[in-house]
């Protein structure tokens, strides 16, 4: 028989917290989850700055800056106090600056920082009931709101070598816009004569070696390759994103590009230029992914994946403007709240047939 | 010339739409029952839903079909009912319109908390969690889910308390459903004097959780006239087909002074009868 | 620590917490000492409660029947000492709300009342079956069930396998080890009754692969190939030990939704359960105690205690020694479905796996962010839902969408909370939802008898 000794200490009763189950937690927590993203974004942000230069660590800058304090202060205006310490707001403006050209003029930031914090998120009622990615709507809605801007590319520092692969994109005697390979695709399939000519100076091997170091003209973060993809293998490793998303709309881009260009050479380049040039290993990575406006099953994920390289390619190849992933990505997301009442997977032990029971 | 073509061009284009527009308003207009436009106009349009019914048009549709009755509407007044009745060519009896009331006065100030709660902020979810914090099981867990479905925001959650304002309140019953503790009672608007506890427990129980029960004296059953107030167990209430006077809770003296009258009248400044007075 | 383990079939989904089990999984099984006034909770098991039979004043011996099933599916309660019925009371329960309880004052004898022993190889299933059921058996692993009903199964439904759960699934819990480690044989004695009165061929005991020393202890034992019995060592992941998802990894077979796992030829027993056939019929012991774990990082001691049904959870507190630092939580039974106590004063019941005093660094703190649709839910659902969608319909109050996607099928594990970055307190949405449910069912049906 043990001894029960006397004064012993006794919990308080009025202090203990009530609640459900569970009462233990694993520790993810959504500042986590926007802190490792950022994390896997860092080497494309430094590829841009890079490249660009100084003008891209302004952007980027000013973009994140803009965006938390518009979040702040809606936040604030709305009675949600706390609701932007969370760095969502670092990671839209980071992923807004990745999608701007680095010589746009500095009132582009807070516009586009309005656009996707105000317009495209708290607008909604703030994190998880945004629809749409709030960095795409900002992007899209400066390209259609300021389209010769946001269509004026600066080329990479290196670009002014003439040794340079891409050095004949730079068409400004001063050097100081260019177009992208995109954009030069775009207006050389209307020549057919000299199409060819074109494709090759494109499409050759030390072409493709700089758009995988990133040197190349085109959105800060868009360029570099090798530096997203270590970003999105970091993602997927920490198990943060789908990877049949990212999967899916680059396998679809490369098979109808793929395709069209075997039967009809003419019309676009071969599937390795679609991969390696504009936003599409940043979009799929890192755009189309994004948590809130894509869908939750893993079925769901691959239709959102072949639907945004559907798209794509088809404003790539027959569209009016040169690059479709924005549009595509916004497209799907339109759609995923559709896409996921018809990918409702079924519960453990469902009756599928109610005779057999 | 070619301003007085496109002037011209204009005009036609503009006659033939408002030829189409007259001719399908003479042609495929939907001939609303004038019974039913009368009885719309008349009904007080809260689109309140306590009727059971979607809707005050869809009151009016039925009430003409004679699938619903004039008693049916909650929020109408008496002059109300009886004009919607001269229309269908009825009688309708007399009515005192209800208006509801929250019979708990244990706000954060003088209810004691068991437990610290930590879950959704929503009465009938708390309710499932070792009631919600509060140490009365009878008590008003004050996380405003009647509030929430008021159509007319009639109800303010004053210090962890739900108060009704009687005179916004139309009465008609949503936030009686969304009580888990069935706290609010629809109660005809002329009885101002309510006990603000429900709970069952014993006297001696109940002031150890809050410090403003029932604790079942019955002072105010000795002051009011007869029948007035009604003993239920350890609790006194009023009773609400034979109400007291309004200044009962003046004269009885209630040791724990859960006797009141609803917000916003105050039983003070009686001789110039009741005055709406906001309740501090 | 990667356990290896020879089951093969994993059910989808499920979290891997940290165990905490090494708090007390080193104490011994002790019994408490005699206090002078046990509390016993009338409705301690599903279904209905028993009937009380005694009245104030009356005096009792320890195993004696205080209270008598009366329904099929409920059981009959036992005194837990011999001593006297000092009052017919009411106390707060574990759920939170104000229960029915006997309170009997020990006489400090501690008397015994008659009992009868069977020798299980000379008796009948029937005999057998009549003795658990007035031993007053309900399932041990937490959820109480009649075990004279499980055992129990309508005719038309044949059962083969017999499972045994000794997963222990839930983080701290260490009392079914402990048996397991203390006393291998006598459960084995009470899974042996169990085969019988059922008639199977196939015993398996399930027990997960943190737990190495137990399973060899049961593998040791001759009663193994005597009675026919395998035991399995399966996967380490929550909830290895849900009913479900049990039978899935030892047979490969699913329960039907919205059914019982005699509808895939299954039966589902508990360790301490088990055991306490075992007391039942070679002891003749009722059942009126058992074995808790009192541990948490707040507690002076930890350790596995058999405690007497109506032991007060102060009493239990002081056991291990009183508290160190501050409590912010008192969880009876596991902490991933265990409920939150609000009083001291709650006592022990059957079900009463485990006491743990949690302080605040280590409990979730509820926050009902916003759904960031992340799907780590999704990952980690054993029945196969969406928890995150599904508890924005009944933030929204759309109890139709909600029965639509299956709501009614979660079984309430917690795994979605614990992995939910915003913090929502998933299983009361959940609770809730199936209460709103239920309730428009029975109206439903109650509208439809009037018509």
């Amino acid at each position: 028989m043990t001894e029960l000794k006397e004064n012993l200490k006794m919990p308080e009763q009025e202090k203990l917290v009530a609640s459900v189950s569970p009462h233990i937690h694993s520790g993810v927590s959504i500042r986590k989850v926007m802190l490792l993203v950022i994390i896997s974004l860092l080497p494309a942000t430094f590829a841009g700055i890079l490249f660009f230069g100084l003008p891209a660590l302004k952007v980027i800058v000013l973009s994140v800056l803009f965006c938390v304090f518009i979040e702040w202060a809606w936040c604030r205006i709305d009675g949600r106090t706390d609701d932007w310490k969370d760095f969502s707001a670092v990671l839209t403006g980071l992923l807004l600056a990745l999608n701007l050209s680095a010589n746009v003029p500095w009132w582009i930031c807070p516009i586009g920082a309005f656009l996707a914090i105000g317009i495209g998120k708290q607008l909604y009622g703030g994190i998880g009931y945004n629809p749409f990615n709030p960095a795409l709507v900002a992007r899209v809605g400066l390209l259609i709101g300021f389209p010769k801007i946001m269509t004026t590319w600066m080329p990479s520092l290196n670009m002014r070598d003439s040794s340079h692969p891409l050095h004949k994109l730079i068409y400004d005697v001063d050097a100081t816009t260019c177009a992208t390979p995109l954009g030069v695709v775009k207006t050389a399939v209307s020549k057919p004569d000299t199409v060819q000519n074109v494709f090759h100076s494109l499409c050759n091997f030390d072409a493709y070696l700089a758009y995988l170091k990133g040197d190349m003209p085109g959105c800060i973060g868009e360029t570099s390759v090798i530096a997203l993809l270590l970003g999105g293998v970091l993602l997927i490793a920490l198990r943060l994103i789908k990877w049949q998303v990212p999967i899916a709309f680059i396998a679809t881009v490369a098979a109808i590009s793929g395709l069209v260009n075997y039967f009809s050479p003419n019309t676009t380049p071969g599937p390795i230029f679609h991969i390696l040039t504009g936003g599409l290993i940043l979009g799929a990575f890192f755009m189309a992914t994004d948590m809130v406006t894509s869908p939750m099953t893993t079925k769901g994920a691959v239709i959102f994946g072949i639907g945004c390289g559907l798209i794509t390619s088809l404003i790539r190849i027959w569209g009016g403007y040169p690059e479709g992933v924005s549009f595509s990505i916004l497209i799907m997301n339109a759609l995923t709240p559709l896409i996921d009442k018809f990918t409702l997977r079924k519960p453990f032990g469902f009756r599928y047939n109610e005779n057999k029971v | 010339m070619i301003i007085l073509y496109s002037i011209l061009i204009l005009c036609v284009v503009a006659l033939i739409l408002g030829l189409s527009i007259g001719i399908t308003a003479k042609y495929f207009l939907v001939e609303q029952d004038p019974q039913v436009e009368k009885i719309l106009s008349l009904l007080p349009g809260a689109n309140c839903g306590g009727c059971g019914f979607a809707g005050c048009s869809d009151f009016a549709k039925s009430l003409s079909e004679g699938k619903a009755e004039v008693e049916g509407c909650p929020v109408a007044s008496a002059e109300v009912r009886k004009l919607i009745a001269q229309v269908l060519g009825k009688s309708v009896s007399d009515y005192i319109r209800k208006v509801a009331v929250v019979l708990c006065g244990g706000s954060n100030n003088f209810a004691r908390k068991i437990s610290e709660y930590n879950g959704i902020a929503d009465c009938r979810s708390a309710n499932i969690i070792a009631g919600g914090g509060k140490a009365c099981r009878y008590g008003c867990l004050g996380f405003a889910s009647c509030a929430r479905v008021c159509p007319v925001n009639a109800i303010e959650i004053c210090d962890g308390l739900a108060v009704v304002h009687s005179d916004i309140c139309i009465g008609c019953g949503k936030c009686v459903k969304a009580c888990p503790r069935n706290l609010i009672k629809l109660v005809p608007e002329t009885i101002t004097v309510h006990v603000f506890c429900s709970s069952k427990d014993k006297g001696v129980d109940k002031k150890k959780l809050c410090d403003v029960p029932c604790i079942g004296c019955r002072k105010c059953v000795k002051v009011a006239g007869e029948d007035e107030m009604l003993v239920d167990g350890f609790l006194v209430r009023t009773n609400y087909e034979k109400g007291p006077a309004a200044d009962l809770p003046l004269r009885a003296g209630c040791p724990t002074n859960c006797l009141g009258n609803s917000f916003p009248y105050s039983y003070k400044k009686l001789s110039k009868g009741l005055i709406e007075e906001k309740v501090a | 620590m990667n356990y290896s383990h020879d089951n093969h079939l994993y059910f989808y989904g499920g979290v891997h917490p940290d165990d905490s089990k090494k708090l007390s999984a080193c104490e011994p099984i002790k019994d408490a000492p005699l206090l002078e006034k046990y509390t016993v909770i009338v409705g301690q098991n599903i279904g209905a409660p028993p009937k009380v039979i005694v009245k104030k004043g009356d005096i009792v011996k320890k195993g004696q029947k205080i209270a008598e099933a009366s329904a099929f599916v409920s059981a009959n309660l036992h005194s837990p000492t011999s001593g006297t019925v000092s009052a017919i009371t009411e106390i707060i329960g574990v759920f939170g709300a104000i229960v029915p309880a006997i309170e009997i004052t020990s006489d400090g004898k501690d008397e015994a009342c008659e009992s009868t022993k069977i020798e299980p190889s000379k008796a009948s299933p029937e005999e057998l079956l009549a003795k658990i059921a007035d031993a007053g058996l309900v399932g041990m692993g937490g959820a109480a069930f009649p075990t004279v009903v499980k055992l129990s199964p309508p005719k038309a439904k044949k059962i083969d396998t017999l499972i045994i759960n000794g997963a222990e699934c839930e983080p701290y819990l260490t009392a079914d080890y402990r048996l397991m480690l203390e006393s291998p044989d006598k459960v084995l004695r009470g899974v042996a009754i169990f085969a019988k009165i059922l008639g199977v061929n196939r015993i398996i005991i399930g027990v997960e692969a943190n737990k190495p020393d137990a399973i060899e202890n049961l593998r040791k034992s001759h009663l193994l190939n005597e009675y026919g019995i395998e035991v399995k060592s399966l996967r380490v992941r929550y909830p290895q030990g849900a009913e479900k998802q049990l039978i899935y990894a030892l047979t490969g077979r699913k329960v039907p939704s919205g059914g019982l796992p005699m509808d895939v030829a299954c039966v589902v027993q508990n360790i301490g359960t088990s055991f306490a056939a075992y007391e039942a019929v070679y002891e003749g012991k009722t059942l009126y105690e058992r074995v808790t774990t009192i541990t948490g990082s707040r507690v002076v001691k930890p350790g596995n205690w058999r405690l007497r049904i109506g032991t007060p959870i102060s009493k239990a507190i002081e056991l291990c020694g009183g508290i160190k630092g501050d409590v912010a939580k008192i969880v009876a039974g596991g902490p991933m479905m265990g409920l939150a106590q609000i009083s001291l004063d709650t006592t022990i019941m059957k079900s009463s796996s485990g006491i743990l005093l949690l302080g605040n660094e280590e409990i979730i703190q509820y926050r009902n962010q916003p759904c960031i649709r992340c799907g780590n839910c999704v990952d980690v659902c054993p029945m196969e839902l969406l928890p995150g969608p599904l508890s924005v319909y009944i933030e929204n109050e759309r109890f139709d969408l909600a029965e639509k996607e299956f709501v009614m099928d979660c079984m309430e594990c917690g795994s979605c909370a614990y992995v939910c970055p915003s913090k929502r307190p998933l299983v009361q949405h959940f609770k809730r939802a199936k209460a709103e449910i239920i309730a428009k069912r029975k109206s439903q049906q109650l509208s439809q008898k009037a018509k």
